[in-house]
């Protein structure tokens, strides 16, 4: 399915060329085969969901893609360039941020300082510069400021600016999250499970910002998912996982409609 | 009611990020400065500047350098004595080999060889941290003391194996040596000290404040958001220790004048810098200075009243104050373990309602 560069969703959009491109990935840790052969790709401009049971791998495919773990076979492509086995604050420098399944928020900064955290990728100031403060230092501090307001206002926080984020409730922490990787203007954001353990209407919001995020910065967004109501609601594509091995791609319609998917989530009658 | 913030606005971002938002920390703030660089040196005598006044600025900028790397960095480090010690050595050597070097030009090399030698021992905090650092820069401190003291190229090759500061003159004014006045040692150090504050302040809150603190928080999720923890965790390491190094210097040259390692710079240095951080308040400038004054003015408080007011023996007294201090640094970490910084924040908290709460 869609061999050709770029094609059109159903509500319009039309999705570009690849953006990052895995080829046939094998992770193992010692005898455990974590994923097995897996290549798929994301497209510029589209949600991909990565979707699966409990341990089918979804989490260290997402590692993976960020480079916190180095494949033992397979390559990843990104923008079209072989990606060597750098590191993951290289990666984030070179446009790739995520979220965690169980929040990764730094606990003793305020959200603002967290937020202001995701444009450190983007920093051109030195260390002798934040010496001195005066100058540069500042410029750049009130430039990044003015651009992580945006995105407070974006993600409607404004009033827990200086709150640490060790005292926001669970649902908060989760978008303040988002608005830090969000600062970072990635070409590729990776979110893990943006929606576990939030109730519906914690969702509901958290669909929409996902769905705002692709809409009005164009962001590339790949996602792993547990619910699959959402994910058939706002993915453009889905990959399916299972033990390690992709049983599952195409379009939530497609993968719906597929044998093995349908297995793996209801089970398989033994006769 | 006096303490407000009301009516304080800021209207740009850079207004907003400045040190004192509040206008009245402000104005205690340029008061304070006012006191201590014009006021101060006209009624300081030897007795003030030597218990008092010269010890709380030494220690409070190696409370600020400890501070760098345990409060922003994470990272755990014992072996602070040890750094004091490069300090101080440097300090020895460049004014031995170098007569007529400016002895402000002596201070900052020493921090310099310090920030070299403390990057050096930050290696491992790459590969381990928490406790096992711990024990790690332990062994740094210890390493550190036997080496100045058994090599004796690092003390001249002098009979007692002590080091003893040659006497210089910053200005004209003599700084080193028994004949400088109070005022002027007052002030040097004062000098360092506010600067050096000012610095730290201003590494804090920029983007190299910010990648410290990433790796305190948590260090996986900052390299994933970009934080390089190579770099992050060894320019904490070399600042921390041009901090401490610039201590050691100072306490070596300007205060004690004469040192023997092991004594001056034993593993109760570290220590006692390690409870002037945490009992100021880990990741607060403010709390590093705190916490050197507790430190320092305490005992001497305590003896005052000991002695000279209800007329104990010394040696019980001395006793005695360890028992105090000791039982109030145990009362304090349990109470509010987030140090003076803390009970401070909590204080101007409430009298920004005070005296009318509802």
């Amino acid at each position: 399915m869609n061999t050709m560069e770029t094609y059109t969703t159903p509500d319009g959009r039309t999705i570009g060329g690849p953006v990052m491109e895995m080829k046939n990935i094998t992770l193992r840790f010692g005898g455990v085969v974590a994923i097995k052969d897996i290549s798929f790709d994301i497209r510029e401009g589209e949600i991909r969901a990565i979707i699966g049971p409990n341990g089918a791998g979804k989490s260290s495919m997402l590692n993976v893609m960020n480079g916190f773990y180095h494949p033992q076979e397979g390559e990843v492509f990104f923008h079209g360039k072989k990606r060597g086995p750098l590191r993951p604050y290289q990666i984030a420098e070179q446009g790739v941020a995520r979220t965690f399944q169980n929040i990764a928020l730094f606990k003793g900064m305020s959200t603002l300082d967290n937020i202001m955290c995701g444009r450190l990728t983007h920093s051109k100031t030195r260390f002798l510069s934040h010496l001195l403060w005066k100058g540069k230092a500042e410029a750049e501090e009130s430039a990044n400021r003015e651009k992580v307001e945006k995105i407070i206002d974006f993600l409607e926080i404004q009033t827990i600016r200086k709150t640490p984020v060790g005292r926001l409730p669970y649902g908060l922490q989760k978008r303040v999250e988002l608005g830090r990787a969000l600062a970072a203007e990635p070409s590729l954001l990776l979110l893990d499970e943006p929606m576990a353990g939030m109730n519906v209407e914690e969702k509901e919001d958290m669909s929409r910002f996902i769905l705002d995020v692709n809409d009005e910065f164009g962001t590339t967004i790949a996602l792993i998912e547990h619910d699959m109501g959402v994910v058939m609601d706002i993915a453009d594509r889905v990959v399916v996982m299972d033990y390690g091995k992709k049983i599952g791609d195409g379009t939530p319609a497609e993968v719906l409609a597929n044998q093995d998917v349908i297995d793996a989530y209801l089970g398989v009658a033994h006769d | 009611m006096f303490y407000r913030e009301a009516g304080d606005f800021t209207t740009n971002y850079a207004e907003d990020n400045q040190t004192f938002p509040i206008r009245l920390d402000r104005m205690g703030y340029y008061a304070t400065m006012i006191v201590a660089f014009c006021v101060v040196p006209f009624f300081i005598n030897d007795y003030w500047a030597s218990a008092v006044l010269l010890p709380f600025l030494i220690y409070a900028i190696a409370a600020i350098g400890l501070n760098i790397l345990v409060g922003y960095c994470g990272q755990v480090s014992l072996g602070s004595g040890g750094f004091m010690a490069v300090g101080a050595y440097a300090s020895y050597k460049l004014m031995t080999s170098f007569p007529d070097m400016s002895m402000i030009i002596v201070v900052l090399l020493s921090g310099l060889i310090t920030a070299m030698v403390g990057a050096a021992f930050g290696l491992p905090s790459l590969r381990i941290k928490g406790f096992y650092l711990a024990v790690a820069t332990l062994a740094s401190q210890f390493f550190l003391v036997w080496l100045f003291n058994k090599v004796a190229w690092f003390y001249n090759y002098s009979a007692s194996g002590q080091i003893n500061a040659p006497e210089r003159t910053v200005l004209g004014f003599v700084i080193t040596g028994p004949n400088a006045a109070p005022a002027v040692t007052y002030l040097f150090c004062l000098a360092f000290a506010v600067g050096l504050a000012w610095l730290a302040r201003n590494m804090t809150r920029s983007n190299t404040g910010r990648r410290w603190m990433a790796i305190r928080d948590m260090d996986i999720a900052a390299e994933i958001i970009g934080v390089n923890p190579l770099g992050a965790k060894l320019s904490a390491f070399a600042v921390s220790s041009f901090y401490i190094g610039v201590a050691g210097s100072l306490m070596f040259t300007v205060y004690l004048g004469a040192v023997e390692v092991g004594e001056a710079f034993g593993i109760t240095k570290s220590f006692l810098l390690l409870f002037m951080v945490i009992i100021g308040g880990l990741g607060s400038i403010f709390g590093s200075f705190a916490g050197a004054a507790f430190m320092v003015l305490f005992p001497v408080l305590l003896k005052n009243v000991l002695v000279g007011q209800l007329g104990w023996a010394t040696n019980i007294a001395a006793h005695f104050e360890f028992v105090i201090v000791g039982g109030l640094i145990v009362i304090f970490l349990i109470m509010e373990p987030h140090g003076l910084a803390a009970i401070w924040r909590v204080v101007k908290e409430k009298l920004r309602l005070w005296p009318f709460p509802h």
